[in-house]
């Protein structure tokens, strides 16, 4: 766990490495990450090693051993030797023993990760997969979201992890943010769990890891960790129903009126859809469509219009809206701050 | 045609419909494994050229080269064919080809279920094909199978996969397991009850060991597959829920039945790369492979432990601590024989004087890329190492590093190596020379390199990527390297059709080997051996060469 602070010490290297590098496995920051990366230190440490040692011989033996048509014996066969049990058992016992060590540090990282006790202060968020983006539920917060995940930053002194409790509403997904933790695979008709703590703020990024269809490469990650002060304003924010303003009053009319309201939800409305990601809030998200798209109106609008513009084979059908009701519904869908 | 003949045999002219009706209708086993090979060879261009389109679109994030749903059924169509129709058939071709004579048999112990095996298996490609024009079915959507080579569940349920495309997916592998099963039977049978006088098991050649445990492996590995499919069909058709989740069936069921099959698979390919080894690098050395029992002690091991593996492709699903710490001990197990192996070859090489024959020169980057495959393979048995690095390009790396830089090298090996007796002509060794560094170059840019997206986050089966993610110039080193395997590939088949006619007149024996097939002529007549051999040892042909210094009087 040395190597371990270490890093946590040098916020900077990590920075510098991270900022080409978003998803690096080797800048973690968070402590299921960290965990994972001070083992592979060691593993990579042990299979250098063998490698530098067998390779070497095989090169050593290569050389020294090649067939020379000038030496003085070279018409004749070499002594034969058929095996050694000595030699046998050497390279029996010794490989063993390497992979004893390897087994009990792998062993001991594999139980404090996935049976460690759950603090009372920890968050729990449920999270649901779908083709193709990501549901977040905040039982004790009464907020559902989608797509952009936020997090409290977990202090060292006060340690504040988010517990994810994961399944799949159709096919099998994975959530995967390396800076963050190792993945954990979303499965239809099971519960699987995992942790983080991200340790400073920031947003990470990670994607969909287990192939669950056409647009599997676009299903993206956002889990945004903010600081204590932050996270309370966004809560806050969050929990309130959809800001009605008089502006988008038109647009309300027109998404109402459609079947948007049958896939979304948009908290104070008739539209109670659960099939599609949570609007409510849609306006004060950086992305759309799992974190493919800016959030922009000219991309609210595009998307809307035909979202296999930009997601081909995404499960939202083509809405069909005549150019005024989709400039409407555009702006009705950015005014839901 | 006399059974001294020492030149290369030609066939007298013939009608070319005599000639198709001889070879559709055959039933001897030299014939049938080339038919393996030649088939295996041309799904090998076509899933090499699928290969291609999909480096070509991920050479720059953002590509539109290919769209999604094309992408989709490259990477399916690639795994799928590269899996079933090309390596089992190469490797049992090779098989079918050898085993009998390195026995001294006269050929496998029932020819027709042989010539029937390897007919099934041709249809299972051909079906799996022709897909891309039947894939729609009733319902309009739906071409070659896109639900990846592992066709997870739930995606392969109608909900999720309409159309037909599933189920050709599904009857071509049932189709390919029933040949490779009657191949296996073959094997056995042969092996078990046909070898000449004085051939006691311990006196076989360790190529013929590596196919007997092969072929148990396949008894055992393919049933849970069929299995597995015949649910799918019932899922699919008949109203059945094994794998259906929204009726209360289990994912994690197909990938227990799916990876029970296909860790074993994978081993299932590797022991033939190792029986080529066994045999090439002994001769190229001019030395007796060092510890013959050992090899087959180890071999015996890998064939049971890789039995119970199979949960480390599962490491993310949610298996538990303790599940996921037996299958990380279980995996590492297996690297200690297949580090004997290793060692063994080593020790092979130590002390003798090397040829460096382009089959060595296979054999020998073998050695070293197997090396670093294993490596990898521990890294991914840890199971927290693999939290991060599963599913990912890291993982792709490592499967192709086994697949094309150990088991294809030993292929291309094996090619210069029994070419000659399969054929009567040596094939070029100046065109060999220029396959062999322009396929090692071409590998490595793509397969090193390709590990580093994985480190850095990259996910498989992906038909795009983010270009902040900084992948960008690592996929473009990687495609790159595909460029060189293309053509270096495409001079190896150059070379195969060349040498057959041009080639130099090889001769019974133009390795100065030491086991049974190069005891006859090249090729050998269709009754392989005019006097079936005795043999007194491990190498018959190296007591015959060297009657003052028998095997027998040094065998452990």
């Amino acid at each position: 766990m040395s190597v371990c602070s270490v890093w946590l010490n040098e916020p900077d290297l990590i920075q510098a490495v991270a900022s080409g590098n978003p998803t690096n496995i080797f800048a973690p920051v968070g402590t299921p990450a960290h965990l994972i990366h001070g083992l592979s230190m060691l593993v990579l440490g042990i299979v250098s090693a063998i490698f530098l040692v067998v390779a070497g011989l095989l090169v050593f033996v290569l050389l020294r051993y090649r067939f020379r048509p000038s030496a003085h014996d070279a018409t004749e066969e070499p002594v034969q030797i058929y095996g050694s049990t000595q030699i046998e058992l050497s390279w029996t016992v010794i490989p063993v023993l390497i992979v004893v060590i390897l087994f009990l540090a792998t062993a001991r990282v594999i139980f404090s990760s996935e049976q460690g006790q759950k603090p009372g202060n920890a968050l729990d968020v449920n999270v649901i997969g779908h083709q193709f983006w990501w549901e977040y539920r905040y039982p004790k917060l009464s907020i559902v979201t989608a797509n952009e995940l936020h997090v409290p930053v977990s202090n060292p002194a006060q340690l504040t992890p988010t517990y994810l409790t994961m399944t799949s509403a159709d096919t099998d997904h994975s959530f995967w943010v390396p800076r963050l933790a190792g993945k954990m695979d979303l499965i239809p008709n099971k519960i699987n769990t995992m942790w983080i703590d991200p340790r400073s703020a920031g947003l990470y990024l990670g994607q969909c890891a287990q192939y669950c269809g056409t647009q599997h490469a676009k299903m993206l990650l956002r889990v945004y960790a903010d600081t204590p002060a932050a996270f309370a304003a966004w809560v806050a924010h969050q929990r309130q129903p959809a800001v009605e303003d008089p502006q988008a009053a038109e647009g309300r009319a027109v998404f109402e009126h459609n079947a948007c309201i049958s896939c979304h939800t948009v908290t104070g409305t008739v539209a109670t859809g659960r099939f599609g990601p949570d609007l409510t809030h849609v306006a004060s998200r950086d992305t759309i469509a799992s974190g493919s798209i800016l959030n922009t109106p000219a991309n609210i609008r595009a998307f809307v219009d035909n979202p296999a513009h930009f997601k081909p084979g995404a499960l939202m059908p083509p809405m069909h809206l005549n150019d005024h009701d989709l400039d409407l519904v555009t702006t009705y869908l950015d005014s839901l701050k | 045609m006399t059974a001294t003949n020492p030149t290369a045999v030609q066939v007298p002219p013939r009608r070319v419909l005599e000639l198709i009706h001889d070879w559709v209708t055959t039933v001897d086993h030299k014939k049938i494994g080339l038919m393996y090979i030649g088939y295996s060879l041309v799904f090998l261009v076509i899933a090499g050229f699928e290969a291609l389109l999909m480096r070509v679109q991920l050479a720059i994030p953002g590509n539109t080269f290919v769209s999604p749903q094309v992408f989709n059924r490259l990477f399916t169509m690639h795994g799928t064919t590269m899996v079933f129709f090309v390596g089992m058939p190469i490797l049992f071709g090779f098989g079918n080809y050898l085993v009998p004579l390195m026995i001294g048999a006269r050929d496998m112990a029932f020819p027709r279920l042989n010539a029937f095996s390897f007919w099934i298996s041709a249809f299972g490609g051909v079906l799996l094909y022709f897909s891309y024009l039947g894939g729609d079915g009733l319902y309009g959507a739906g071409s070659a199978p896109d639900v990846g080579w592992f066709a997870y569940a739930p995606l392969t349920a109608h909900a999720f996969s309409p159309g037909h495309s599933t189920d050709y997916w599904t009857l071509a592998l049932l189709l390919s397991g029933v040949g490779s099963i009657g191949t296996a039977l073959n094997i056995v049978a042969t092996t078990l009850s046909m070898r000449c006088p004085g051939m006691k098991l311990n006196r076989m050649p360790l190529l013929v060991w590596l196919y007997l445990v092969v072929s148990m492996m396949v008894f055992i590995a393919v049933s849970p597959l069929t299995a597995a499919q015949i649910m799918l069909v019932l899922d699919r058709y008949l109203g059945a829920h094994f794998f259906d989740t929204q009726a209360g069936g289990s994912a994690v069921l197909w990938m227990h039945f799916f990876w029970i099959f296909g860790h074993p698979e994978v081993y299932i390919l590797v022991l033939p790369a190792f029986a080529f080894a066994n045999e090439i690098i002994p001769v190229f050395s001019r030395k007796a492979i060092f510890g013959y029992p050992a090899m087959v002690a180890a071999t015996i091991g890998i064939g049971f432990i890789s039995l119970s593996v199979w949960a480390h492709h599962m490491f993310t699903v949610g298996l538990g601590a303790w599940g996921n710490t037996f299958f990380t001990f279980a995996t590492m197990i297996i690297s200690v024989p297949t580090g004997i192996k290793i060692f063994n070859w080593l020790a092979t090489l130590w002390g003798g004087r090397i040829h460096f024959t382009v089959a060595m020169m296979f054999a020998v980057a073998f050695l070293f890329q197997f090396l670093i495959a294993g490596l990898t393979g521990i890294m991914l048995s840890v199971a927290p190492f693999d939290w991060q690095l599963g599913n990912s390009y890291f993982v792709v790396a490592h499967f192709h590093y086994v697949l094309v830089g150990a088991i294809l090298f030993m292929i291309f090996a094996a090619f210069y190596y029994w070419y000659p007796k399969m054929t009567g002509r040596m094939l070029s060794e100046k065109l060999g020379k220029w396959h062999f560094w322009l396929f090692l170059i071409g590998f490595h840019l793509t397969f090193d390199f390709m590990h580093v997206p994985g480190i850095l986050g990259m996910p498989r089966r992906i038909y795009t990527y983010e270009s902040d993610r900084g992948w960008m110039i690592w996929n473009m080193i990687v495609s790159s390297g595909a460029a060189f395997q293309a053509v270096a590939s495409l001079l190896f088949v150059f070379n195969l059709v060349w040498s057959f006619f041009k080639g130099a007149v090889a001769g019974p024996d133009p390795w100065d080997a030491w086991t049974l097939e190069w005891s006859t002529t090249s090729p050998p007549p269709p009754y392989n051996f005019a006097v079936t051999p005795t043999v007194d040892s491990r190498r018959p042909l190296w007591d015959l060469k060297h009657p003052e210094d028998p095997d027998s009087s040094y065998e452990m």
